[in-house]
């Protein structure tokens, strides 16, 4: 066992525990933060896959941003925990079912070599000054342009259908408009008046 | 070095005796940076009481000193500041969330002093010289984020919370504009390495450096600089006047000295970052005698002194932003103009070679 074996087992160990700890977890905030710890675990795993840009985006892009967000939402809502747990009988067949599912999946990947995984070439690590970023980069505008060009697509619509729902102009509310408010000068604001003095009686 | 090897192979093995002769190694460097970071820190906390106070016509601390030396007078304050730190008691709430409220400082100090691992001092000086290395301080500087909404949760008081969340949403809009700043960077320099990105700037003069062709970048950046670190006068986050400290309000001793820490050893991150990306790092100004003489570090410890300079005047001059204005300033100003200057500078890199020759300096390639 070499020391990049004993790695895998450290990220692998605390990635499972920290997983089942995000759905065992009572408190919401914990389970959040232990889905933070997951991810950064992941990430840590991706790099010993010499997939070091998919790795730090994970970290730059759900770690930095959605969990923040998320942990934010999270902290801000008066969660009831008893509503949370009603209903386990209820939703019991379709989680069994997805449950079903993954380790289907699962017990497929670990039995590889019945579905001919061994036809396949083991991979070969690369040299040190190799940049996955480069490649990645590479792949994504020449190959694959055209269903990197539509996820974006489909995201920017997501992202204009959420604004477009939520957005409300209410007319009972007065809100400043910082804009106006930046160009006011002295002379629109302020009168300088001069005043003869008054006399003491 | 090669001796040392020697031992450590024939104390513990082959295997394990490399492996933890560069843990050894490893340890020494991180210690090598970490250490004159944090004394960096001490002196920036001095430097900055005393220049707002000359700013303001004041005197600024000029009582402790050392071994009664009279001329090193106020030296002494920040050393003084620190031992006083850890002789006080940490309180901990009664509501509070006690292991949350011990994490939430560790979790902001960590990322401060983690991102320093991939900053290039000279060309040979770096402690991990990766491909990704601005990635990788991308990501380090946005979870420092998670440090501030936990001590604000964990706290369990509104002003605390009020805080962490003013932080979070002004951390993560500026986090944007300044992910684009830097996609600007490595668009001229077409390298993530920050060695790579200096070596880039390479020139007779500063006319090389990117200041010059990404000045609108240049200002984008130290302005979202400015925010992400929380300071002035982008400081809504502990504004003193409407929620007492913000998200540090419950912490006392050293728990909230080493907020502290990460928030002065951040606002050095981020000059030292601008310094590399856009001030030309090591580089000396103009490549003749006189300047190529002195090291690069010393070059480079100049450029930081002099970015973080004028953090300390902001701070001394802007009243602090309102809060829906700090907003605007992010999402409506400084992500179109990045955006805008992304297409410009991809178009110019597109355009064929004789036309790109005509250009007024030739400052663009």
């Amino acid at each position: 066992m070499n020391f990049q074996d004993i790695l895998f087992y450290i990220f692998s160990a605390i990635l499972v525990a920290s997983a089942l700890g995000v759905i065992t977890v009572r408190n919401p905030v914990n389970s959040a933060l232990l889905l933070v710890l997951a991810f950064v675990t992941c990430a840590g795993l991706w790099l010993l896959l010499e997939a070091e840009f998919l790795a730090i985006a994970l970290v730059l892009v759900y770690v930095g941003a959605v969990m923040v967000l998320f942990l934010f939402v999270v902290m801000m809502l008066d969660i009831n925990l008893d509503r949370l747990r009603e209903g386990f009988w209820k939703w019991f067949p379709f989680g069994a079912t997805i449950a079903l599912i993954i380790v289907a999946e699962i017990s497929m990947v670990m039995m590889g070599k019945y579905f001919g995984l061994e036809e396949m070439p083991i991979p070969r690590p690369h040299d040190a000054d190799y940049s996955n970023t480069r490649e990645l980069g590479r792949l994504i505008y020449t190959e694959y342009v055209y269903a990197f060009e539509l996820a974006a697509v489909l995201l920017l619509v997501a992202m204009v259908t959420a604004i477009a729902l939520t957005l409300r102009h209410r007319e009972d509310k007065r809100s400043p408009n910082p804009s106006k408010q930046v160009k006011v000068r002295k002379e629109d604001r302020l009168r300088i008046v001069t005043m003869p003095a008054e006399k003491k009686e | 070095m090669e001796n040392i090897q020697q031992q450590f192979v024939e104390i513990f093995g082959t295997e394990w005796g490399s492996m933890l002769f560069s843990l050894a190694t490893n340890m020494t460097f991180i210690l090598a940076i970490v250490v004159p970071l944090l004394l960096g820190v001490a002196y920036l906390t001095f430097a900055e009481r005393k220049i707002i106070a000359y700013m303001q016509i004041r005197v600024g601390p000029n009582r402790v000193t050392f071994f009664g030396i009279p001329w090193l007078r106020g030296w002494g304050q920040p050393i003084a500041d620190a031992v006083k730190a850890i002789m006080k008691e940490i309180v901990i709430p009664t509501g509070a969330n006690k292991f949350l409220f011990i994490l939430a400082p560790v979790l902001t100090i960590m990322p401060a002093l983690a991102a320093w691992a991939v900053i290039p001092f000279s060309p040979e000086l770096i402690l991990a010289d990766i491909n990704a290395g601005l990635l990788y301080i991308l990501a380090m500087t946005s979870m420092g984020i998670y440090g501030i909404i936990i001590a604000g949760w964990a706290s369990n008081s509104k002003y605390a919370f009020l805080g962490a969340m003013r932080s979070a949403a002004q951390v993560v809009s500026y986090e944007l504009a300044m992910g684009f700043a830097l996609v600007c960077v490595l668009m001229m320099s077409q390298s993530l390495n920050l060695g790579d990105i200096v070596n880039g700037q390479q020139g007779n003069s500063f006319l090389n450096w990117y200041l010059i062709p990404l000045f609108p970048m240049f200002l984008v950046y130290l302005i979202s600089g400015v925010a992400e670190t929380n300071r002035a006068p982008f400081d809504v986050a502990e504004g003193e006047s409407e929620i007492v400290a913000g998200f540090h309000v419950d912490y006392s001793g050293m728990a909230f000295t080493v907020f502290f820490l990460a928030e002065y050893s951040n606002m050095i991150l981020v000059a030292t970052l601008t310094s590399i990306m856009f001030l030309g790092g090591w580089l000396p100004p103009v490549d003749i005698a006189p300047f190529t003489l002195i090291p690069g570090i010393i070059w480079l410890l100049l450029k930081i002194a002099f970015i973080l300079f004028f953090f300390l005047w902001f701070r001394a001059t802007f009243p602090r932003y309102r809060y829906d204005q700090i907003m605007r300033l992010g999402w409506k100003i400084f992500i179109p103009i990045t955006l805008v200057w992304i297409v410009l500078l991809g178009s110019i890199m597109q355009l064929p070679e004789s036309i790109r020759n005509t250009f007024p300096l030739n400052i663009w390639f």
